[in-house]
Formats: structure tokens, C-alpha cells, sequence
């Protein structure tokens, strides 16, 4: 029996490595500084690159992170702070539900919300469908930090005279950052992962663009388009795309478990 | 032990001299009910514009949209049943599977690791979450699909033909590779929520067990596992409708052909990925309306999953919210 949980927990860990070591070593020969800073060429030419999806990528999740950040990390403060212990588990229900809409579904929201409204595809509904899923997510962190701030921190502050509101501004909410900060960069790896969102939102573009109100490219848009596709100089493309993509985000996941050691959870 | 078991000064105060808040205090909580307001808004948002826009398509279609199998966009004559079925196909067979892989890794984790592998063990599974599901995608269809074809349905089709799981023709891309592509990526929430559960068995009852003899594994059947029971059906649930949510990944490994079949070698399709796959060339309103009304199903079937799986999960964490792994 013993062997038998030790074997799950080889396979477990196993498609992580396959998944990594494809990765590298098919999109290693691939990775040429080209791909940074050409976009992609017409059929049949040999090289370009993905800067569009660079950019696009930076863009859309930049904007997405910025709008939906606040709105989270209010709702989580609101849910441990201010919330009743009756509207918490409610609203706390709520953030979960969100969390389980699948990102197509999302995608499909923001279509109807944005881009049909505003007459055709745009970053600015790619960025804002990144920004729904990215919510729950950092709502819930934050709500989780903030309960790991002990209540005599809260107390000591009211007994200086300061208001609630200050409390939780500047001492509860510093007192926390360090989870808050984890839980926003992951949300924020996660988001640069998502094509599904995306696809009827921001639609993709073959050249470099950063109007908000046009079609812009994304990364795992671009993974995705190039993985369907026949042609090899694409497919390779596509793992170097990964390459870069999986790069960024495992880097992100490893420098912050590093930097701020979460609570043990184990 | 949170903040609303402190009562703030401002309120008392307030409250016993008869005065109403203080400016500041009203502004903040004004702004924090508008963040509330907002996320509420996206939810409800999303049923009503979803409801919305498939009206037509629920006119055109009818009921019988949900249980016919007919799919040709060109006489626009829509049924979604395959997609139905191929949704449920993957997901449940991924949940199975990692429900057994997650117990395994949650049990290895709590119970038998020492410390020192435990760590990276854990982190690596949860980083697993971290892979863009494109990214698997181009896995599965890349190695994962050709590998399978060569080394797992071949020899099946040839020494097993008969048996319908394994009757279809063997070309790697399909159930198989959905199957099991998807059952990677729902691994992590499977295995994080697990080990919550079954971290919250109280240490008592380990010891109650062992003091009466149990070796460790038979502490772990007759006293963690009995105890973790619907906490552990609650993460495969869970994982069940991340399975059913998944769209890319699947899309790319599953074959796109709308399919009711036994033979996990056939290809297939779900509701996501049918939705991922033809909205954007969607040519006429009805067809594009009938995709939202696809979305619509889909969002309802995640939706009454994650309840059943939340409060599952709620009843053994006592409220708390499980799952600590963000990603």
C-alpha cells in the first residue's frame, strides 16, 4: 500500500517534467532573438517572429491586472473586515462561483458586454475579460491574508484612537501585503496563460499594435493558432513561444516562493 | 479570530453618543460595496447576458436542442447532445482518475513523506496548475497524442479490438488523449484540496487508531480516510468541473467531431471546445446565438457542480475555504 502512494506520487510529478522538458528542448533551437523583435512573416518565408503576441500580452494583462486588482483586494478586505458573519459566507460563495466559470464562458460574457457594443474586437474586452478571471482569485487571497493578521494588531491600532477604516487602510492592510502582493503576481502569471478568454474578445492580430480600441495579439493566442496549423516553421514557433511563456511564469512562481515564504500549508 | 470579532471604536463611539459615522469611514465603506457591487454584477451579468443572446437560438431550436445529435451549421439545424456527452466523457474519466492520482499524492503529502520531499512534491503538483493550457495542448497533440497512438492504442485495438472501449481506430488524437491530458490538469486542484481535508483530520483520531494497534495504513483506512470521506468527494467534484470548464487544451487533443461513442480511441468534442473552436467563424446570427446558448448550458452545469463541491468541502474544513494553492 505504501508503494502503491508513493507511485501516485511519482506520476503525479511526472507530466510536469515531461510537459518542462518538451518545452525547453523543442523550443530551445527555436528561441532566436527574431522572435522578440520581428512579427510573424507571410506563409512560406522562413524566420519572423512573436513580438506582436509579446506586446499584446504585456498590454492586455498589464490593463486587465490594473482594473481588476482593486476591485478584488477591496472585496477580499470587505469580506473579512466589514461583511457580517452571514453577507461573508455569501459573498464568499460568490468569489468561489466566479472562480469556477469556466474562461470561455467569460470570454463569451465580454463579447456580448463589450464587443458587440463597440462594433468589433478590441484589447480593451480582452483586457477586461483577463481582469474577471483574475478577480476571484486575488479576492480570495487577500481575504486569506487578511486573516492571518492577528486581531491585536487591530486593537492596538483602535486604541490609539484611530478609526476603523485607517486601521485596516494602514496597518491591516500593510501588515498583510507580502500574501496580498504573492497572490496578485500569480493571478497575474495565471491570466498570461489564458487564450480561451481572449479569442472572441481580442481576437489576435499579425502586427505589432497597441490601440486599446483594435485587435491585439496575445501569446497563448498565438500558441494556439500556430499548434493548429500545419505548417513546421509554426509549430516551432510555438514551442518557443511556450518556451517563453512557461519561462515566465514558472520564474514568477519560484521567485516569489523565495522572496515571501507563504504560510505553510502542508 | 478575525476582525469582526473586535469591535472598532468608531462604531461604539458612534453608536453611544448617537452620532452617525464619520465621513471617512462612510466613504470607505461606500467604496468597498461598490467592489462587492461590482463582482455581484459580473455574476449576475454573465447569466443575463448569456440568457440573452441565446434567446434566438432557444426560439429557432427549441428544447430539443439538448437531446438531439445533429450538428450542421450549414442547413442550421443544431443538437447538442455529442458535445454534451463528450463533456462528460472526459471530465468524469479525468475526474476518476485524478480523484485516485490526488488521494495518492494528498495521503503521500500528510501521512508518509518526510518533510524534506514533501515540499518540492507539493510544489511541483501545484505547479502543474501553472502550465498554460495551450501549452498542454501543444503537448498532447505534439508528443502526448503520438505516444499514446504507438505505445498504448495500438497494442490495445490489436489484442482487444472486440471490447468497445478500445473497438475505434487507433490515430492518438481523440478521447484517449483528451482523457488524459485533462486528467493532468485537474490533478492539482484534486490533490490540494485533498490534502487540506485530510489535514483537517484531528490528530486524535490517528492516535486513537494507532493506540489501538492499526498500522499506518490501516490508521489511514479506518481513521482518515472514513473521516476525510466527503471532503475528498467534494475535490474530485471540484475537479469535475474543471474539467468540464477546460476549453484549449482539450480542443486541440480531442479530434473536433461531434461523436457518441464507447471507444475512448474515436475522436470527440465538448461544449467548450466547440465553442472555442467555431464561434469566431460563426457566419450567421442563429448559429452565433446557438453557441452562446451552448455557453449558457456549459455555465449551468459548472455552476451546480462548484455548489454541490463547495459546500461538500465546507462541511469538513467547518466554513473555512479549502484548496490554499492559488494556482
Amino acid at each position: 500500500m505504501r508503494s502503491l502512494i508513493w507511485l501516485a506520487a511519482v506520476v503525479a510529478v511526472l507530466p510536469l517534467l515531461l510537459v518542462l522538458f518538451y518545452v525547453v528542448s523543442q523550443g530551445l533551437p527555436a528561441l532566436r532573438l527574431s522572435l522578440f523583435t520581428e512579427g510573424p512573416r507571410p506563409l512560406g518565408q522562413q524566420g519572423g517572429g512573436v513580438k506582436p503576441a509579446i506586446v499584446g500580452s504585456l498590454i492586455m494583462v498589464g490593463v486587465g491586472a490594473l482594473a481588476g486588482t482593486p476591485i478584488a483586494v477591496l472585496t477580499g478586505v470587505y469580506v473579512r473586515e466589514y461583511a457580517g458573519a452571514r453577507s461573508a459566507i455569501v459573498v464568499r460563495f460568490l468569489i468561489d462561483v466566479l472562480a469556477g466559470v469556466p474562461a470561455i464562458i467569460v470570454g463569451l460574457f465580454i463579447y456580448g458586454l463589450i464587443v458587440v457594443p463597440m462594433g468589433g474586437f478590441s484589447a480593451l474586452a480582452g483586457a477586461i475579460a483577463l481582469a474577471v478571471i483574475l478577480i476571484p482569485g486575488v479576492a480570495r487571497v487577500t481575504d486569506e491574508m487578511l486573516a492571518l493578521v492577528p486581531g491585536s494588531v487591530r486593537e492596538a491600532s483602535y486604541a490609539l484612537g484611530v478609526p476603523r477604516w485607517r486601521t485596516v487602510v494602514q496597518v491591516v492592510l500593510p501588515a498583510a501585503l507580502n500574501g496580498v502582493i504573492t497572490g496578485v503576481v500569480l493571478s497575474v502569471a495565471r491570466i498570461s496563460g489564458e487564450a480561451a478568454p481572449l479569442i472572441f474578445t481580442a481576437l489576435g492580430n499579425s502586427v505589432t499594435s497597441t490601440a486599446l480600441r483594435q485587435p491585439m495579439d496575445a501569446l497563448p493566442l498565438r500558441i494556439w493558432l500556430y499548434a493548429s496549423g500545419p505548417y513546421t516553421v509554426w509549430h516551432q514557433q510555438a514551442w518557443a513561444a511556450s518556451l517563453v511563456l512557461v519561462g515566465l511564469v514558472l520564474c514568477f512562481a519560484l521567485i516569489l516562493r523565495v522572496l515571501f515564504r507563504r504560510p505553510d500549508l502542508s | 479570530m478575525s476582525a469582526r470579532d473586535i469591535e472598532g471604536p468608531p462604531d461604539t463611539a458612534a453608536n453611544l453618543s448617537g452620532r452617525s459615522y464619520p465621513f471617512g469611514e462612510i466613504a470607505f465603506r461606500a467604496i468597498l460595496m461598490l467592489a462587492v457591487a461590482i463582482v455581484l454584477g459580473i455574476l449576475i451579468g454573465l447569466f443575463v447576458e448569456l440568457s440573452l443572446r441565446s434567446r434566438q437560438s432557444f426560439s429557432a431550436n427549441g428544447w430539443s436542442f439538448l437531446w438531439t445529435s445533429t450538428w450542421d451549421p450549414v442547413h442550421e439545424v443544431f443538437g447538442i447532445l455529442p458535445f454534451f456527452y463528450g463533456t462528460l466523457f472526459t471530465a468524469v474519466s479525468a475526474m476518476i482518475l485524478a480523484t485516485l492520482l490526488g488521494v495518492g499524492v494528498a495521503l503521500f503529502l500528510v501521512e508518509l513523506s518526510p518533510r524534506i520531499v514533501a515540499r518540492p512534491v507539493g510544489f511541483m503538483v501545484e505547479m502543474l496548475a501553472a502550465i498554460p493550457s495551450v501549452v498542454y495542448g501543444l503537448w498532447g497533440i505534439f508528443v502526448l497524442a503520438p505516444w499514446l497512438r504507438r505505445n498504448v492504442e495500438v497494442p490495445l485495438h490489436d489484442h482487444f479490438g472486440g471490447v468497445p472501449l478500445f473497438s475505434g481506430y487507433p490515430i492518438g488524437i481523440g478521447y484517449l488523449a483528451a482523457i488524459a491530458v485533462l486528467t493532468v490538469m485537474v490533478l492539482p486542484t484534486v490533490a490540494a484540496v485533498s490534502r487540506d481535508v485530510i489535514a483537517a483530520v484531528p490528530q486524535s483520531q490517528r492516535e486513537a487508531a494507532l493506540a489501538i494497534g492499526a498500522t499506518r495504513w490501516e490508521m489511514i483506512r479506518i481513521a482518515v480516510l472514513p473521516f476525510a470521506r466527503s471532503g475528498i468527494v467534494g475535490a474530485s467534484i471540484l475537479g469535475l468541473a474543471r474539467g468540464v470548464g477546460e476549453t484549449l487544451a482539450v480542443a486541440m487533443v480531442i479530434g473536433a467531431s461531434p461523436n457518441i461513442t464507447l471507444s475512448l480511441f474515436d475522436p470527440g468534442y465538448t461544449m467548450a471546445a466547440v465553442i472555442a473552436n467555431e464561434f469566431a467563424e460563426a457566419t450567421t446570427d442563429l448559429y452565433r446565438s446557438t453557441l452562446i446558448e451552448v455557453g449558457l448550458v456549459l455555465f449551468l452545469v459548472t455552476l451546480l457542480i462548484n455548489i454541490v463541491a463547495r459546500l461538500l468541502v465546507w462541511r469538513v474544513t467547518g466554513g473555512e475555504r479549502s484548496g490554499g494553492a492559488l494556482l
